[in-house]
Parts: structure tokens; C-alpha cells; sequence
């Protein structure tokens, strides 16, 4: 199981902000993501940068079990 | 606290943050320089008329691994520059009080004031934070976003 860090938009959108999610790539984890939190989670995660372990990551990017995947949507800091 | 020899000093914190001691800290006996910018909540916002404070969100680690490389970023481009103070808030911010604070010393002004500009023009686009506004009657995130890129990008 990837540990799924949601943050920001992306955590009010799912509901929480950190879950165990089953998957072997970015790709999967994130589709049982969308299909767990829904059309909102989803609509907020087409416009989101994801990372593993902190580095950005794509859809083929490989994710091992306890390795985290962070939903990043755009930023407002500062 | 940070040593007063080391030339970065990041922070994420829901205490209020004050410039003072950042000042304090980077001042240096070879340094003629120090400049600041403090980002405030501002009254207002592109969404809405009236603004009564903000509230950010972060993820600490990630954070404050991107001031870090931010900090790393300005010592590659301006060798000089001695010391590197990025200090961010978290949760709910009220109206006037500083948001962000970036203090930078060199020996010269001239990469003061570019390193400090870069720092917090770079830290808008590269740290993992996103804000909320207060308003009468409710929030909502800002609309104000750009989407998260890498600091060796900017």
C-alpha cells in the first residue's frame, strides 16, 4: 500500500488528508483514488502535480509499498 | 535557532513571525547589506472586496526542503550573498500580519536586493503551500495559484 499525502484543495476535495491507497504506479494509485473520493477529487487532481518521496513523478512512475504519493495542485504561497 | 556562521536559515511556523531576529541573525561583520520583504494579508483580493485574514496549508517536510533548496539556489547564482533567512506562516494569518518573510545579507546591495527578489519570487512557484481567504460570511481557496515547479526551473 503507497501512503497518499492530499494537500490543499486536494484534501478538502477527498475529505482527508492522508490514506493508504493499493497500486503499483502513479497511474494506479491514482485511479483507486478517483474512484474512492469521486468526480471532485478528480476534477481537482487533472489540474495537480504529483510526487513520490518528494520528487515530481508521471503516470508510469513506479511506486513501492509505504512509498509516498503527494497530490499537489497549484500553489498559492507567500 | 540557527548558528549565526550558517548562511541559511528556513522555517515554517503558526507563531507569528517577527523580522527582528532574522535581521539580527543575518547581519554579518563582512556584510553592508541586508534586505527584506515581508508579504502581508492584504485587505483584498482578486476574488473578493473584503479580506479578513488568510490561512495557509502546507505539508512541513516538503516545505521546508524547497526553502532549502531555494536558499541553495541563491548561493549558486550570487556567491556573496552570506546569509539566507526564509521563514513562512501556517494556519490562519490575520489582516496586516506578515505572511512570508525573506532576509538576505551580502557584502554589496546590489545581489542583496536580487537574491531577495528571487527568493521570493522563486518561493511562490516551487514551495508546497496553499492559501485560503477569509471574507464576510465565508472562505475559499485563493484562485491565485501557478502550478508547482521544480527551483533549478526558475
Amino acid at each position: 500500500m503507497a501512503r497518499l499525502l492530499l494537500l490543499g484543495p486536494a484534501r478538502e476535495a477527498a475529505g482527508v488528508r492522508e490514506d493508504d491507497v493499493a497500486g503499483d504506479s502513479v497511474e494506479a494509485v491514482l485511479a483507486a483514488a478517483r474512484a474512492r473520493y469521486g468526480e471532485h477529487f478528480a476534477a481537482v487532481l487533472a489540474v495537480s502535480q504529483v510526487w513520490v518521496n518528494g520528487e515530481p513523478a508521471g503516470p508510469a512512475s513506479p511506486v513501492a509499498p509505504y512509498d509516498e504519493v503527494a497530490v499537489l495542485p497549484p500553489v498559492s504561497g507567500g | 535557532m540557527t548558528a549565526e556562521s550558517s548562511p541559511t536559515w528556513v522555517a515554517v511556523t503558526a507563531e507569528p513571525l517577527s523580522l527582528d531576529p532574522l535581521i539580527a541573525w543575518a547581519t554579518r561583520s563582512g556584510c553592508g547589506a541586508v534586505v527584506t520583504f515581508s508579504g502581508t494579508v492584504r485587505d483584498h483580493s482578486a476574488d473578493h472586496d473584503e479580506v479578513s485574514a488568510l490561512e495557509y496549508e502546507t505539508s512541513e517536510p516538503h516545505a521546508l526542503a524547497r526553502l532549502g533548496e531555494i536558499a541553495e539556489a541563491v548561493r549558486r547564482r550570487w556567491p556573496d550573498v552570506a546569509a539566507v533567512a526564509l521563514h513562512h506562516r501556517v494556519g490562519r494569518v490575520e489582516l496586516g500580519e506578515p505572511t512570508v518573510l525573506v532576509v538576505v545579507a551580502s557584502p554589496h546591495r546590489a545581489e542583496a536586493f536580487e537574491a531577495g527578489r528571487f527568493c521570493i519570487d522563486t518561493l511562490k512557484r516551487t514551495v508546497p503551500m496553499w492559501k485560503r481567504e477569509h471574507f464576510p460570511g465565508g472562505s475559499a481557496w485563493s484562485s491565485a495559484t501557478e502550478p508547482i515547479v521544480p527551483v533549478e526551473s526558475t
